[in-house]
């Protein structure tokens, strides 16, 4: 387990690394723009709620990740 | 030579001034950003509810409602404070919640509402491009609260090209114990019975890291260790064994779990019309379930306002070893967990739909406040013949 998790981390370093370039603040239009967003977006909070709760996964998605029973 | 002096004068009088003028500025008092408000509409159906052992309806209806609302000001530093405040209120009903005790019409839980506040502040170092912050949230329903904490921290380099980011949070959950009607009012194998108070409390550790790669393309590796603690189990689901007639037991499970998923998501600006939203997650726990998630949104730019994203998510778990459907546990075999729950199962589950947006500076539909609306309609199936449609809707106010 250990072995595939640090497998994962260094392929993507070893892909994301090498071919960043600095990007200036007037060259990020397309970067900036809402739907670019890394981050978890309101509209998506309620469908998200429903996986965490009918899924055994969660967490790694930027999204809630503990609170509520999620019984019903 | 004094016509320079007063040249010189007049400009290092007027630089002050235009230095003045910006700084006043920078300095800026409490004022409201923007307010959000989210509707939301859920219905779904199968027929292996927890509640009756793995057997009868799993019908749902929920409608979710929130309002947020988003404060900043500046102040003499220039640093930035955001103040959030959030209110959310959930009405459902539950058909295999009503089965708890069948002998009721309808019982207390068949339909609840929850209640969630929660405050947040964020401190921007501007200058020297840190984040601090912390947050509060409390959720009340009929046999459930939880109330949570969390800190968190980020830093972004100057070119502000990478971003790492840690949030740690703790929810101190609180059951009232609800058994199966038939298991009440004591039940001398039960470690709670019917209207204890049992604790779960979750501990999450979520690191980030986001990196620009280039002018259209951004990523971000993000994991949030996880540990619970407490009844983790849901009191009122009933175990029926094989080899023991139509008893019910209560579920039982370990008191705790740990948990692992590491996401990465990856944003791609194809040309100037489309966009490619990418999300892959692994998943383990140390109940041995194990979960990969991925997960791909196209947006559509039909104008620089208006967009149209059609998304599809495939999801796989392997199901933890505790779980045994309807009567396929046998009390024979002396297990110290079981479980009847399917959401604990092996499966796959799809889900595809629609996200609709339109965002602009100027207002919409003649609203001038409001900067953007959005809406998103999902379908979901799993492979245990539960399926879900899901419809939101957004409303941003500047």
């Amino acid at each position: 387990m250990k072995k595939k998790l640090f497998f994962l981390v260094l392929v993507c370093s070893t892909l994301i690394l090498p071919s960043c370039k600095t990007v200036k603040s007037f060259q990020k239009s397309r970067i900036n723009d809402a739907e670019m967003s890394l981050s978890s977006r309101k509209i998506e909070k309620y469908e998200s709620n429903f996986l965490l709760y009918r899924e055994g996964a969660s967490g790694g998605n930027g999204g809630r990740t503990g609170g509520g029973c999620g019984c019903n | 030579m004094k016509k320079i002096v007063i040249t010189v004068a007049a400009l290092m009088l007027f630089m002050n001034i235009t230095k003045a003028q910006t700084d006043s500025t920078k300095y800026r008092k409490l004022k409201v950003d923007e307010v959000n408000f989210l509707t939301s509409y859920y219905h779904q159906n199968g027929n292996n509810s927890a509640v009756t052992g793995g057997i009868g309806s799993e019908k749902i209806d929920e409608s979710g409602n929130s309002i947020d609302l988003q404060l900043s000001k500046f102040d003499k530093r220039n640093n930035k404070h955001i103040f959030g405040i959030e209110l959310g209120v959930d009405v459902y009903s539950s058909a295999s919640s009503d089965k708890i005790d069948p002998s009721t019409i309808s019982s207390a839980s068949s339909g609840d509402v929850r209640v969630s506040p929660s405050v947040n502040y964020l401190f921007e170092n501007t200058k020297k491009n840190y984040t601090l912050g912390g947050g509060l949230s409390f959720s009340g329903e009929f046999d459930y609260t939880s109330i949570g904490g969390n800190i968190l921290f980020s830093k972004s380099t100057q070119d502000k090209n990478t971003e790492f980011s840690a949030k740690a949070s703790v929810f101190l959950d609180t059951w009232k114990v609800l058994l199966p009607v038939e298991l009440r009012p004591n039940s001398p194998n039960l470690k709670y019975n019917q209207g204890d108070s049992a604790p779960r409390n979750s501990y999450n550790l979520s690191l980030g890291l986001a990196q620009v790669i280039n002018q259209r393309l951004q990523m971000s590796l993000l994991t949030d260790i996880g540990y619970q603690k407490g009844l983790l189990g849901t009191a009122y689901q009933r175990v029926y064994f094989g080899d023991n007639g139509n008893n019910a037991y209560s579920e039982k499970l370990p008191d705790n779990r740990f948990k692992l998923p590491i996401g990465m998501r990856a944003n791609y600006f194809l040309g100037d019309k489309f966009i490619l939203r990418g999300f892959y997650r692994y998943y383990t726990d140390s109940w041995k379930l194990t979960a990969h998630t991925a997960e791909l949104e196209i947006p559509y730019k039909i104008t620089p306002f208006i967009s149209i994203a059609p998304f599809y998510r495939y999801y796989r778990q392997s199901g933890i070893e505790y779980f045994k459907p309807y009567k396929e546990h046998m009390l024979a075999d002396n297990e110290s967990y079981y479980t009847s729950d399917f959401d604990l199962s092996k499966f796959t589950s799809n889900l595809f739909g629609v996200n609709f947006r339109v965002t602009s500076a100027n207002g919409i539909f003649g609203i001038k406040q409001l900067n953007t609306l959005e809406m998103r309609y999902s379908y979901y199936d799993r492979s245990t013949k539960l399926t879900a449609h899901s419809i939101s809707l957004a409303l941003k106010f500047k």
